[in-house]
């Protein structure tokens, strides 16, 4: 910057923490075109997250189990409360129910074939279940959406598990939409609409409304599924305390509950970004919800939104849950948002790790598109391989750091063995902020 | 003919009895006495059979039919025939909310009046009611044939696919992108058919025709409000 004439020097240009570049480049994009932005992924910006949380260790009162030999179980039982045939998983990361039409055939297949090698179950989404899916995967749970695109009874029955979807994390109280270009001739056939235009999913269901309705609709698929298979409902993160609660009293045999992270296929920037609450902030207050109930560990907490790493796991293994589930984790491990394509996201006017127009049905790896040149590139054989590498990885990690803890079971971390970064941790996981043994609003304490 | 009375038979083995039914069974005529409003009776049925209920049914009678016949003799509750997928289900009396809800198959036939969200969602399914529908009718619906011998209520086929709506009295108002259609040749013959399998003595040429303008098919921000 050059100084004034005189020698004296000028005041820096001083960008706005308020209206950065990218704000000022939305403004300019929504001036020029009138279409608000629509992408799949989940919230950008920092929310309080498990990052925020830390484990504290063994020390002289707690005693560690050795690290690569005494034993530490991963495994969960999904479903005891009423099914017939609850689900065992050798770990307690499942893969989150993506739907065919958003993901292409090869991603489904590579999903199944991973989660099958990983002794766990992935799920079906909007657009109903596919043979590669079911083919491969061992354990596979049918979700029941608004839509109900596709959805029969003759695939409820092939399902192992089924999952009455009332909300996703990244967008509470809305809905779906796959834009035309997705809608080839088989998802068209599929959904039982005609090619080439856009299709809705409905924000709500058709048939009930509330939770009185709620149960007898859970009464209705149990009869025809002959009280077998598990029964899950997943709520996105709004008000975890009132809908852990009420669905157990719908019935559910397991509550999956999904954070403002939490990725999506395709919705509205402003609904990602601006509705719903972090996961941190969902999980003791739905843990409370089953604990005030008698029903924690008889109906079992899926948490999803976020989650990455072993560490994230545990964490949340820690503040009570019995799973976590993956999505976005599971298309970056089949290969989304890989360098190795950034030529061709550079062409699409994004770069790798920012690609989030999935709607679009572009993506340079094959996974969130139909077209059949693009879905090529995703060998489903080695997209299995890598998701499986992956799980392994998490639930090792997550095995050392609940042995340092001492504990040999994954489920026996508690929130003791836990402390907070900041005070908006330590506050929404009510766990002591580090340093101290105090958090906000810790009962008995007066602020 | 089989008869179940659930005053002394729990649902869960009426519906396994049902259920248990093959193609080849030749036990095809049912009878279920006092079913008192009870809610899931006679769902997911896969078999030629005939099943009456003697009597009103509570939610989702009949939910997910496959080839069976469900004869109500009664009113039928919220969702009677939801999600359908072939067969035929008659209600003598009047049917509640939801009404053959995202059916995909079979014919859905229901002698007095039908409520609210009247196949919603509809998916294939041939719904012939003889009597009124009531508001958000036919909302979202996809495809398949809704006959109305009586009027409709608000919003009739709201942000409607490709479903045919017939309604031979008046319709309270259309809902968003659903129009009034020519009736043609072709739609008078197949009303024809629906009227006749729906036992209605009406006459085609005195319904109207309704679908969709086709305008919210693809994503256009003038009607994202
Ligand atoms: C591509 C994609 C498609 C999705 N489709 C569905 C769906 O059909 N039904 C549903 O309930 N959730 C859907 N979700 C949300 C996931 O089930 C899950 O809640 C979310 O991905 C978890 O957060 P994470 O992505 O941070 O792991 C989808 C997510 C993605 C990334």
């Amino acid at each position: 910057m050059k100084d004034l004439p005189n020698g004296a020097p000028r005041t820096v240009p001083i960008q706005s923490a308020t209206f950065t570049n990218s704000v000022n480049a939305e403004i300019r994009r929504a001036a020029a075109t009138g279409i608000y932005d629509i992408r799949g992924g989940g919230a950008k910006r920092k929310v309080p997250h498990f990052d925020d949380l830390l484990f504290l260790g063994a020390s002289i009162s707690r005693y560690p189990l050795e690290g690569y030999r005494e034993a530490c179980d991963t495994s969960v039982m999904l479903g005891t409360r009423h099914a017939e045939n609850p689900i065992k998983l050798d770990i307690p990361i499942t893969i989150a129910g993506m739907s065919f039409g958003a993901l292409s055939g090869a991603a489904k297949e590579a999903l199944g074939r991973g989660a099958t090698l990983a002794g766990t179950s992935t799920t079906t989404g909007d657009g109903g279940m596919t043979p590669e899916e079911r083919g491969h995967s061992k354990t596979l749970v049918y979700q029941y959406l608004p839509s109900r695109y596709g959805m029969n009874p003759d695939d409820l029955r092939n399902a192992d598990a089924i999952e009455v979807v009332v909300g996703q994390g990244a967008k509470p109280g809305g809905g779906g939409m796959l834009l035309g270009q997705k809608i080839t001739d088989r998802v068209a056939g599929m959904r039982n609409l005609p090619k080439g235009i856009d299709q809705r999913s409905a924000c709500r269901h058709p048939d009930w409304t509330g939770p009185d309705d709620l149960e007898i609709k859970i009464l209705e698929l149990r009869e025809l599924t002959g009280w077998k298979v598990p029964i899950y409902i997943k709520v996105g993160g709004a008000r975890p305390y009132f809908d852990t609660t009420l669905a157990v009293k719908a019935g559910a045999d397991v509550v999956v509950l999904d954070g403002m992270q939490g990725g999506t296929a395709a919705t509205q920037d402003v609904f990602i970004e601006h509705v719903g609450m972090p996961i941190l902030a969902c999980i003791r207050e739905a843990v409370r919800a089953l604990e005030d109930l008698g029903m924690h560990r008889e109906v079992q907490l899926i948490v999803s939104g976020g989650v990455r790493t072993g560490a994230d796991v545990a964490k949340c293994m820690a503040l009570g849950a019995d799973a976590v589930s993956i999505g976005t984790a599971a298309l970056i491990a089949l290969g989304d948002n890989d360098p190795r394509w950034e030529t061709e996201y550079q062409a699409l006017g994004t770069t790798a790790g920012a690609y989030d127009d999935w709607h679009e049905g572009n993506d340079p790896a094959g996974i969130s598109t139909q077209d059949p040149e693009l879905e090529a590139r995703l060998d489903p054989v080695e997209g299995g391989r890598r998701l499986n590498n992956y799980l392994k990885v998490m639930t090792l990690e997550a095995q050392t750091i609940a042995r340092a803890c001492g504990k040999n079971k994954l489920h026996n971390l508690e929130p003791e063995d836990l402390c907070a970064l900041t005070m908006e941790a330590a506050a929404m996981a009510k766990v002591p902020l580090a340093g101290t043994d105090w958090w906000p609003g810790k009962s008995g304490t007066t602020f | 003919m089989q008869t179940i009375d659930m005053d002394t038979t729990a649902l869960r083995d009426l519906n396994a009895a049902l259920q248990a039914q093959a193609n080849e069974t030749n036990q095809t005529a049912w009878e279920i006495v006092n079913p008192k409003g009870s809610h899931a009776i006679a769902v997911g049925l896969d078999a030629p059979i005939e099943v009456t209920v003697k009597g009103s049914t509570g939610y989702y009678c009949a939910g997910m039919n496959k080839q069976a016949t469900v004869h109500v003799a009664g009113s039928a509750g919220p969702g009677v025939a939801e999600n359908m997928m072939s067969g035929t289900v008659v209600i003598e009396g009047d049917a509640s909310q939801y009404a053959g809800a995202t059916g995909n198959g079979g014919t859905l036939i229901i002698k007095g009046n039908a409520s609210s969200r009247c196949g919603i969602s509809m998916k294939g399914i041939d719904i012939i009611v003889h009597g009124n529908v009531g508001h958000m009718s036919a909302f979202m619906a996809q495809s398949g044939n809704l006959v109305v011998c009586g009027d409709a209520g608000e919003a009739l086929g709201d942000s409607i696919y490709e479903a045919r709506l017939f309604v031979r009295g008046s319709v309270k108002s259309l809902g968003a992108d659903c129009i009034e259609k020519e009736m043609r040749d072709e739609h008078i013959s197949m009303l024809t058919e629906l009227l006749a399998r729906g036992g209605c003595d009406a006459k085609p040429e005195d319904f109207k025709r309704y679908g969709s303008a086709r305008q919210l098919y693809n994503f256009n921000i003038d009607n994202a409000y």
